[in-house]
């Protein structure tokens, strides 16, 4: 009996592998790490105005709240799933703030409606895909299109501009004045901290890993795969009700066409900080770096008055090259091909 | 022994490798391997889990490319760069893992890169139904050829898969750990299959861990050991033990009885759990320290019952009761909450995680068991993966290996720590040992005899007799979705199991 115990300690284990200088230098974040640092050099050497501390933070009113919401997209990619309703759900939120600001409510009962209401639509999307069993994708192209019409119906082609000064103060206002930190910017960085930690370092974020990379094992494993994911729809919901809060607030004013576009935007910035679209790999740092890269590079383009239409053409070519280089760097290097 | 065959004799060997080598990052999976296959023989390839079997497998069918070595095949130079390239040098193989088409139907299955077509290029669809029709029922296996494969059980698609590689007119057939998934019925026709093929005139390699196959099977052998070949020869020359010390370096009681131990109180207790189709009325208790057997043929509806029980699939009637109290198990966390554990049957879908590493996948169990919101310690996941990982003799670079990497008993072993790792109370196993090499075997055997001492209660579903007769205090046989006949460890012979596996007995 004792000689059959042993048998374990026949094969000598090591604790972890050794990481080469050479793989930690070609991973995902390395190679993001270097484009910003790029982007920041580019971008020095094009404007004189580019590395100014007020113009910098300035900068980063302009992607906070998409950020913001990449953050729960990100995890939502990694256990295969995704909410393209994202943008259509900030139009409602912001809808409902406004026409609650218009009977006369004040500032924080309008953040508490714009939270709910992202709350709810989130809520709806996890049940459709969870309780009813349907794909993600289609169902939450099929919200973003209801979310967006009720807006659209509602607002017809008017706007909503009275908005209380104090939801001004959030959407524009600053959290420390000297260096400039904008409260939206503060806010996406205590956010990403907070994901940083779930994913990399708590139970759930290993769970949520388990999901993306094999969801029947993770079934079988007693992980509670439905609930999981139909949290992280609720939870999406909810950040894109607090990104309309500080959108709404940033510019003043509702109009139907509000964030439009944006849930691709933010598919980008998940995409390009490495979270696979097939699931189970990705970091919070990928994303946050990603977000960098991708606001400062328009911020920098937009300085030097590069049209709008041009900098998305480039963001775009970005995108397929960031996805494509290591497929064909893989290929030339000649991996043997996996069978799975 | 030569059986006539259709080219002209004499001809050069069916397969001849030589110092073919093999290294994965650290890993030398091969080193330098030799190897020599005669047409009309049927060659069995032995060794340990990780000896390397699979991986010499990969590189005759074009998977993996060999780093050094040559093959030839009925003396022409053979390179294989693709699976293709190997049909058309007329190798075929089961591979140890499968890959298939869920979505397809199983004629699609078989034929995938190969379908018949009509004279204006359009799939043959009649043909091929009819030639999969034919080869399913060589294998007496009970599949319509226009079934989608998601509908089918392990063992069934595990036919389909030997369909598959029959269905090329190959003249090396490579079986890899064919008999892992079948039953003893299955696995006799497969037998019965292998010997036309060998009176064909064909060439047969047959890796398998369970040496009462081996010997019926074979003509000749050949052990790998760590990557290297340390022997060959006729199996008429050689004992079981002379083989299994060649493979492990050391002899090894195979079989591993179940210690008697007191049996406790009732932990559970399932009464007339049932299904639609797949399996009725099913009742049984379980007690502490009890190993309670499960036997049956493929299709009885034993995993299919435990899947129900553990809250994988919604029984239409039934109920189940834990020390006494009725629980209501609705999915697998719930189960987990009760305390039960479950080792699945397939394990490349429903237990490993191939992309993760093995310290992320032995603690899984235990991580999802627990609050969503707790942070991990490294330091104790490193140290539960080493007792677990190291009793159950897992063989890896490292912990953090993924398990991908990993050859297929050792993701098994990965797979059983998973649950132990948890400490369960109620260890519910499919197929536990299932291409787990013999040294392996024994560890799991006295592991669950052990934490049986312990108090832990076990259900063990097996097709394999001796494990089932071997460690089980009570031994039910289930028949078409019923339990037929519950048998008393000193009651439970091979021919009373059989008997009642096979529906006869019933009177
Ligand atoms: N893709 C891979 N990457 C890294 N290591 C690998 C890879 N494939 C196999 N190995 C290693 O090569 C060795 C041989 O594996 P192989 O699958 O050939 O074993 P085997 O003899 O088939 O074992 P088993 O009886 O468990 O199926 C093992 O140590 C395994 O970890
Ligand atoms: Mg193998």
């Amino acid at each position: 009996m004792s000689d059959q115990a042993q048998a374990g300690s026949r094969y000598d284990v090591a604790d972890r592998a050794a990481r080469s200088w050479g793989e930690r230098l070609t991973s995902w974040e390395s190679i993001l790490a270097l484009l910003l640092v790029a982007v920041f050099v580019v971008n020095g050497l094009l404007s004189p105005y580019f590395l100014d501390l007020f113009n910098l933070s300035d900068a980063t009113f302009n992607f906070s709240e998409k950020a913001l919401v990449a953050l729960p997209m990100a995890l939502l990619v990694l256990v295969r799933e995704i909410d393209l309703s994202v943008a259509a759900t900030i139009a409602l939120a912001s809808l409902a703030m406004g026409l609650c600001a218009e009977a006369g409510a004040g500032t924080p009962v309008l953040i508490l409606v714009g939270l709910c209401v992202g709350l709810v639509c989130g809520t709806a999307n996890g049940l459709l895909v969870t309780a009813v069993g349907l794909p993600s994708i289609v169902v939450t192209i099929g919200t973003m299109s209801l979310f967006r019409g009720i807006a659209q119906v509602v607002l017809g082609d008017q706007a909503v501009t009275k908005y209380p000064s104090g939801l001004g103060a959030i959407g524009q206002g600053y959290l420390v004045d000297m260096p400039p930190v904008p409260l939206s910017f503060a806010l996406f960085l205590a956010a990403a901290a907070v994901a940083a930690v779930v994913l990399h370092r708590t139970a759930l974020g290993r769970q949520l890993y388990a999901i993306g990379n094999n969801p029947v094992a993770a079934r079988f494993s007693g992980v509670p795969v439905d609930r999981i994911r139909f949290g992280l729809f609720a939870v999406t919901g909810l950040v894109s009700g607090l990104a309309a809060v500080l959108l709404t607030g940033r510019i003043g004013s509702t109009r139907p066409n509000i964030a439009m576009g944006w849930e691709l935007e933010i598919v980008t910035m998940v995409v390009l900080g490495g979270v696979s679209i097939a699931g189970g790999a990705g970091t919070v740092g990928g994303v946050v770096l990603a977000v960098f890269v991708l606001g400062f590079a328009t911020f920098g383009l937009s300085l030097v008055n590069v049209p709008g239409i041009v900098i998305n053409i480039l963001l775009g070519v970005l995108l397929v090259a960031a996805i494509a280089v290591p497929v064909v760097a893989g290929r030339l290097m000649g991996r043997a091909p996996t069978r799975d | 022994m030569l059986a006539s065959t259709a080219k002209p004799a004499p001809e050069a060997p069916a397969l001849v490798v030589r110092g073919l080598s093999k290294r994965f990052g650290g890993v030398q999976a091969l080193d330098g391997v030799d190897l020599t296959l005669c047409a009309g023989e049927t060659m069995a390839l032995i060794g340990e889990n990780g000896a390397g079997k699979s991986t010499l497998v990969k590189i005759l069918t074009g998977i993996h490319a060999a780093d050094a070595g040559t093959v030839s095949v009925f003396g022409r130079p053979f390179a294989a760069r693709s699976p293709r390239d190997a049909w058309a040098a007329g190798i075929t193989a089961i591979h140890q893992e499968t890959v298939m088409f869920d979505e397809l139907s199983v004629a699609e299955n078989v034929f995938m890169g190969h379908m018949p077509l009509t004279p204006r290029g359009l799939v043959d669809w009649g043909t091929m139904r009819a030639a999969t029709a034919e080869l399913l029922d060589r294998l007496d296996a009970d599949v319509e050829p226009d079934t989608p494969l998601k509908r089918l059980g392990v063992a069934q698609k595990h036919l389909v898969e030997i369909a598959r590689a029959l269905s090329h007119d190959a003249r090396i057939v490579i079986m890899d750990e064919p008999t892992a998934a079948l039953s003893a019925r299955e696995i006799d026709d497969l037998f019965r299959i292998v010997g036309q093929l060998k009176a064909e005139g064909r060439a047969v390699v047959f890796i398998s861990h369970k040496f009462d196959e081996i010997f019926r099977v074979a003509d000749r052998w050949t052990c790998l050991r760590d990557g290297r070949h340390v022997g060959e020869g006729a199996i008429a020359d050689v004992t079981e033990a002379d083989l299994v010390r060649l493979m492990v370096g050391r002899s090894i009681d195979q079989v591993f009885p179940k210690q008697d131990v007191p049996i406790g109180d009732v932990v559970l207790e399932v009464e007339g759990l049932s299904n639609a189709t797949e399996f009725a009325d099913v009742s049984f208790s379980l007690r502490r320290g009890e190993i309670l057997g499960l036997y049956g043929l493929v299709g009885a509806g034993r995993s299919e019952a435990m899947q129900a029980l553990f809250g994988l699939t919604r029984p239409t009637r039934g109920s189940v009761r834990i020390d006494g109290a009725a629980v209501t198990i609705r999915s697998p966390a719930d189960a987990v909450a009760a305390g039960m554990a479950y080792v699945p049957e397939d394990r490349q879908v429903q237990g490993a995680v191939l992309p993760m590493g093995i310290r992320e996948n032995l603690t899984l169990a235990g991580i999802a068991a627990g609050p969503l919101a707790r942070f991990l310690s490294r330091d104790r996941e490193l140290a539960t993966t080493r007792r677990f990982g190291g009793r159950l003799a897992v063989k890896a670079a490292t912990w953090d290996q993924r398990l991908r990497e990993l050859s297929g008993g050792n993701q098994q072993k990965v797979v059983i720590a998973k649950w132990l790792a948890m400490e369960p109370r109620i260890l519910i196993l499919d197929e536990p040992t299932k291409g787990i090499d013999v040294g392996s075997k024994a560890a799991v055997h006295a592991f669950m005899s052990e934490l049986a001492a312990q108090g832990l209660a076990i259900v063990l579903v097996s097709s394999e007799l001796p494990e089932v007769l071997g460690m089980s205090d009570t031994v039910l046989v289930m028949h078409e979705g019923r339990i037929v006949k519950r048998l008393p460890r000193a009651q439970a012979t091979p021919e009373a199991v059989v008997t009642a596996a096979t529906g006869g007995g019933h009177a």
